[in-house]
């Protein structure tokens, strides 16, 4: 067996989870006090006069709502814990926003449609199965920790989906696709798993 | 384009070295969506992120990027037309 | 084709302090081999339980210096790496690296000049191994240093910047310290800007081979500044440091 070198008294920014909390962290995580901020690209910059929401794909009429319009959405406080593939885990985040069930009661869904595509401002998108983001498991947020959503963490407007790692929780988010295939979203399609739920590790394809 | 979170292709010259077998991060490439041409250490890296991506220090668009698992490389570089690297 | 990379266990055999929050670190490589300046390797540290970080360092030392890299490395607060090389390695440790490596942003004389360096922070460390790469191999390039610091405790390489002003040997060492300066400073009080980049360039001569390290807003208001006032953007190469930790 060969030995692998480490580093003596290198143990990283991560912080022990403590045994009351543990139960809480999914396997291969670490916890962590911070927001890192991940990143593709450049931040994309909206204007609010500007942004748009959209459902289309295969739905009866597509449903668009503007800043003002959406804001004007039933809305709540979510408080979720938030886990991240490259491995850290957030407790008890705070945001505001809107169910995606109250998104997609306002269009008529295709029976052929099983899943979506979540596409943002600035290229990128993630795929999700319907039965992942139904029944209060995903929303999209504009604020958070009491405060509108920055930029960097994805405002104006997010998609959060709490139960899978958090690449699935698009930032900049501008739309949902409902489309009848499951299509490999901007990670999806280059290694990473195609559901990614941490509780059984499904990081990577084959995983 | 000041993002501060940016930092030149320059900086993961090894990761690329691990993929090509060597260091080509002076190689030239071409740009698929301007056709700018330059060094593969110009081009802007983002690195902190479930993969490494690379874009165009002219248009931004994606020229390369690619995902480490425990395993594999992942690689797309369907944003370079062409990357020329010199023998010897 | 040149040879593969691969990592290797390096022994440190040094460290010393630059400056209040930076240090520099000997590296002895069982399979070093020379590096152009400019150059960095690739650091990375391993837990017990497999979690790693990886880095990359500047290489400061020229490649005269065989057998060992000198990385000089600032302390980033809530940083990663940059901690552990500070508060945990001791003389005696090894740490895994991986070099040398970066075939743009090097500068040799073969490259000619003239030949303008500008730094902010730890971006000094690069230039500073072309600095003394040129000075080794008795070269005459002439050569301008522009160093951006905070406040003259954290000028990085100190004496041997201000032995450059007095040398007289082709190059002129500018500093500029942006937040706070000492009563007898005569250097630039002020971020970099337009104006104090021409004022340089006009001590080595309009088109120059430009090289600018350091955070990567500084990078790019000094590249678009050079770009300004005339130098070829093919004549400016950079290497933005980021956010680091």
């Amino acid at each position: 067996m060969t030995e692998r070198f480490t580093s003596r008294g290198f143990f990283g920014k991560r912080r022990d989870a403590g045994t009351d909390r543990a139960d809480r962290i999914p396997p291969g995580q670490y916890l962590t006090d911070g927001f890192p901020v991940l990143s593709a690209g450049p931040t994309p910059q909206i204007p609010l006069e500007t942004w748009e929401f959209t459902i289309d794909g295969l739905v009866a009429e597509p449903m668009r709502w503007s800043w003002e319009q959406f804001q004007s959405l039933p809305s709540r406080d979510w408080t979720v814990d938030i886990s991240c593939v490259t491995k850290w885990t957030k407790l008890d985040t705070r945001w505001h926003g809107v169910s995606v069930d109250d998104l997609l009661a306002a269009v008529e869904i295709d029976p052929r449609a099983g899943f979506l595509t979540a596409q943002s401002y600035g290229g990128y998108t993630t795929n999700l199965p319907l039965t992942d983001v139904v029944n209060n498991q995903a929303f999209v947020a504009w604020q958070y920790d009491g405060a509108p959503l920055e930029p960097p963490h994805g405002g104006p407007a997010r998609l959060v989906v709490p139960h899978l790692y958090f690449w699935k929780s698009a930032k900049w988010v501008r739309g949902l696709r409902l489309m009848e295939k499951d299509q490999p979203g901007f990670w999806e399609s280059l290694g990473y798993h195609i559901r990614g739920d941490p509780w059984r590790e499904e990081r990577y394809s084959g995983d | 384009m000041d993002d501060p979170l940016m930092l030149d292709a320059n900086a993961v010259a090894g990761d690329l070295a691990e993929m090509f077998g060597f260091d080509v991060s002076g190689s030239v490439h071409r740009c698929t969506n301007c056709g700018n041409q330059g060094a593969v250490a110009t081009l802007l890296a983002y690195v902190h992120g479930p993969g490494t991506v690379l874009r165009c220090c002219i248009c931004h668009e994606i020229v390369m990027r690619w995902v480490r698992t425990p395993a594999r490389i992942y690689l797309d570089a369907r944003g370079a037309a062409y990357m020329e690297m010199g023998l010897s | 084709m040149p040879e593969p990379l691969a990592w290797q266990i390096a022994t440190v055999t040094g460290v010393r302090p630059e400056s209040a929050e930076v240090k520099s670190f000997t590296l002895a490589l069982p399979a070093w081999r020379p590096h152009r300046a400019g150059q960095h390797y690739d650091v990375r540290l391993t837990a017990e339980d497999g979690y790693q970080a990886q880095r990359s360092y500047s290489i400061g030392s020229p490649p005269s210096q065989t057998g060992e890299v000198e990385v000089t490395i600032e302390r980033i607060p809530d940083g990663e790496v940059s901690p552990y090389f500070h508060d945990v390695l001791r003389v005696g440790d090894q740490v895994e690296v991986r070099g040398p490596i970066g075939g743009y942003f090097v500068w040799e004389p073969a490259l000619g000049g003239p030949l303008l360096l500008v730094a902010g922070g730890s971006g000094v460390v690069p230039l500073m191994a072309m600095l003394r790469e040129r000075s080794a191999a008795g070269d005459d390039t002439p050569t301008a240093l522009l160093y951006s610091s905070r406040t003259l405790d954290d000028v990085i390489y100190r004496e041997e910047i201000d032995a450059l002003a007095v040398a007289k040997d082709g190059v002129g060492a500018f500093q500029t310290l942006t937040r706070s300066q000492p009563p007898d400073w005569t250097g630039y009080a002020r971020r970099i800007d337009r104006e104090m980049l021409s004022e340089v360039l006009a001590s080595i001569g309009p088109q120059p081979l430009a090289y600018i390290c350091g955070p990567t807003l500084l990078v790019e208001a000094a590249a678009n500044g050079l770009v300004e006032l005339g130098v070829p953007p093919a004549r400016v190469r950079t290497e933005r440091f980021g956010p680091t930790t």
